[in-house]
């Protein structure tokens, strides 16, 4: 088969086409990646797709680092949502040397990612908002995400890229601030929430804008391989969480919103109802951690879990483990594990090959903004150029996570 | 023509271009400063007291950045563009009357540039021209979204010119006349156009956003989809010409819907006032209620622009075409047949 090539310039001045590079940097594509357009007026006759911008090996670096150096590199995944990538690669760890994790320190977990679905689901949706034209929902709600990076901070010192939690459970407990900002959270974001549904929900430019773009049928996003809120937009109720619950979902109460054409709007429905639902289990989850014994946050596996300095100091096995772990001599089972968490865009899934050694002999991501963007050049055919911006927009496609 | 009215002229002129110029500055500080208070933040504020000095420091960094002008664009034109688009703006205030006319010393002094028969069509003819700006300087950048970006604009001020000519015309069978001047007059003592017309200035002001290219109809501009729109390729004073002209007729358009539809200078109670304060001080007064009457225009331009999204390309002219234009038409229809019954009984 003959790859197809994008023509970059118009080479012929005979042609009717006008080719339009849409990126790599255009206020549109928010982040480094390429659509060479062939346009009719505004309308686009054909795309395609160039990615690999800052593809930066993240699957080759893995091979060559033991497995709790690979948690920075998830962050830089998706980073509007590391605290799922770093969550879902742990637990893959976890699930590689089959270690049971305390409930509370699930709960923990639930909690912090969680709070980076609605961070992740605000970017999302206020962004939507921003390409249609609306700045201010956008300025507006992501004042949001900046309380989130703050119960970050609590809870790992970082904002962005978190690196949070470690192989086992988590670095440290979660403190009374922390857990004050996050209850705060909770009294305050329903209301912005709320104000920023009743600015657009009803909005007769923002449906006529969305309603009926880009629709996209069950079949074709199946047959996609699309997840996620994208997935769930065409009416497809799959959700990692449910089907294949991880880190103690099944203990919660919550719902999977679906839509039924796929369109612009029931996405963006969709992302909405989805970070009420989060809210609601964050709610659960620290109604559980009360019930449970305090002061757990790790499992005990004193070969996998860096132990704290002071044991390091006084504890002779601390010391052991603390020396075996840092100089990375602890090998771990050979086997062949695959786990796959719920990240804001879909299945975030982590396929890890040991072959009894310190690291991983093949490891791969699977990145839903990457396997959800192959059906963007085919979807924009047909479709007006505003309508093919505000389409990659509810896609969330995050260069990080596109190219790894 | 006597020297004095020349002076005269000269003076006004040059004061109306003065105060045009600043307020389109200030308008760029107050637009930033209501999206901050819209959007919960707190909008410039190291320049000066309250970030009072912003303009300025602005327009200082436009003066001093780098000027680009592309390789391959059309070098003329493309320095064309935006002083069109600059002059365009700022010629439509002459026509519009600032005031009543000043008693000094027993000299009357008119408080606008000129009173011409054709005021209206004046007004329509300098607002249509500013749309060549546009054209020019998104054609000569020679890039692909200014030039799509030019179209857009293009099509959409002509589609939008024809409902606001229609809704006027509308006006026009009201007011038998298109001096600005005698509009304004006729509209002494509550007698305000905008409660004859109200379906007539509803379309008026959607086609002023419109046609100042204001949110939610800013699709050559819209930095989403096409970058930076016309303005793409533009640096230093050349682009700040164009976001002041942008300015200046926001400026400019909130002049005529208020001297077309709210009275101009005319305020409740003007005559009682008028009488007590003396001749200078009368139309002075008036002239601040217009002021006041544009600076809200200007605030409800800028509190919409915040608020809703913009529209497609293909909804816009739907909106024009298939929404404005009939409902433009129907309007005039019903203000003839109300005319005709009124005149006759």
């Amino acid at each position: 088969m003959k790859h197809n090539q994008p023509v970059y310039t118009d080479n012929d001045p005979q042609n009717e086409l006008v080719t339009l590079n849409l990126g790599p940097t255009h206020p549109a594509t928010h982040g480094v990646f390429q659509n060479v357009l062939q346009l009719d007026g505004e309308r686009i006759v054909s795309g395609v797709s160039t990615i690999g911008y800052i593809h930066r090996a993240f699957e080759k670096i893995a091979e060559h680092r033991p497995f709790y150096q690979i948690t920075p590199l998830t962050d830089r995944l998706n980073y509007c949502s590391s605290p799922i990538n770093n969550m879902g690669w742990h637990m893959t760890v976890e699930k590689l040397l089959n270690i049971q994790i305390p409930k509370r320190v699930d709960y923990l977990r639930v909690i912090i990612m969680e709070l980076a679905r609605i961070s992740d689901h605000i970017i999302c949706n206020t962004i939507i908002a921003q390409d249609t034209g609306a700045t201010t929902t956008f300025l507006y709600l992501f004042q949001f995400r900046e309380h989130i990076y703050e119960i970050y901070e609590e809870v790992c010192g970082a904002r962005l890229t978190t690196n949070v939690g470690r192989i086992g459970g988590l670095e440290r407990d979660f403190n009374e601030i922390a857990f004050a900002k996050i209850n705060k959270f909770l009294k305050e974001f329903p209301i912005a929430l709320r104000e920023f549904e009743s600015l657009l929900n009803r909005n007769r430019i923002f449906i006529d804008r969305t309603a009926g773009v880009a629709e996209v049928t069950q079949e074709n996003a199946l047959s996609f391989g699309w997840t996620g809120p994208l997935l769930r937009a065409t009416g497809v109720d799959y959700d990692v969480r449910i089907s294949e619950p991880y880190s103690s979902y099944q203990d919660f109460d919550f719902e999977i919103p679906v839509g039924t054409s796929g369109d612009i709007y029931d996405r963006f429905l969709v992302r909405n109802e989805e970070m009420w639902q989060s809210l609601r289990i964050i709610e659960q989850a620290l109604d559980k951690i009360k019930l449970e014994p305090k002061g757990i946050f790790h499992a005990d596996v004193p070969e996998f879990y860096l132990p704290g300095k002071e044991e390091v100091y006084n504890n002779m096995e601390a010391l052991i483990y603390h020396f075996k772990i840092v100089m990375g001599e602890i090998d771990a089972p050979k086997a062949e594990v695959y786990h796959a968490v719920e990240g804001g865009n879909g299945e975030l899934g982590f396929y890890l090959i040991n072959d009894g050694g310190r690291t991983p002999y093949r490891l791969h991501f699977r990145r839903p903004s990457f396997i959800n963007y192959s059906m963007f050049a085919k979807m924009s055919e047909g479709m007006l150029l505003s309508d093919a911006i505000i389409n990659m927009s509810s896609m969330n496609i995050i260069a990080g996570e596109l190219d790894a | 023509m006597d020297i004095n009215f020349v002076i005269e002229k000269f003076l006004l002129v040059t004061i109306l271009f003065a105060i045009t110029l600043l307020i389109a500055m200030y308008s760029t500080y107050a637009e930033r400063k209501v999206a901050a208070f819209l959007q919960d933040r707190l909008g410039p504020d190291r320049a000066g007291p309250f970030g009072i000095f912003q303009p300025l420091a602005d327009g200082l960094k436009m003066f001093m950045k780098e000027e680009i002008i592309p390789t391959n664009a059309s070098k003329w034109l493309f320095m064309v563009g935006p002083g069109l688009a600059m002059l365009c703006a700022c010629i439509g205030t002459a026509v519009i009357p600032w005031g009543q006319d000043l008693n000094v010393g027993g000299r009357i002094i008119p408080l606008q540039v000129t009173d011409i028969n054709v005021g209206v069509l004046y007004l329509f003819g300098v607002v249509s021209l500013g749309v060549y700006g546009v054209m020019i300087g998104g054609w000569a950048s020679n890039n692909k979204y200014s030039l799509l970006s030019a179209i857009r604009a293009a099509c959409q001020n002509i589609s939008y010119e024809v409902a606001m000519g229609l809704s006027i015309i509308a006006l026009l069978l009201l007011t038998n006349t298109l001096s600005l001047r005698e509009i304004v007059e006729q509209q002494h003592g509550w007698r305000w156009n905008v409660l004859y017309q109200p379906l007539g200035f509803l379309i008026f002001m959607i086609c002023s956003f419109a046609e100042t290219n204001r949110a939610p109809f800013d699709l050559p501009e819209c930095e989403t989809e096409l970058i930076g729109g016309y303005h793409t390729e533009y640096s230093s004073m050349k682009l700040g010409f164009y976001l002041f002209a942008e300015y200046i007729n926001m400026f400019v358009s909130s002049a005529v819907m208020a001297t077309l539809y709210f009275g101009g200078y005319n305020y409740p109670g003007m005559d009682w006032v008028a009488a007590h304060v003396g001749p200078i001080a009368g139309p002075l007064i008036g002239t601040a209620v217009l002021f006041f009457k544009i600076f809200m225009f200007i605030f409800f331009f800028m509190w919409v622009r915040w608020t809703i999204p913009r529209f497609r390309y293909d909804q816009l002219m739907n909106l024009g075409w298939k929404g404005l234009i009939p409902l433009a038409i129907a309007n005039i229809i019903i203000t003839g047949i109300v005319i005709a019954v009124v005149n006759k009984f």
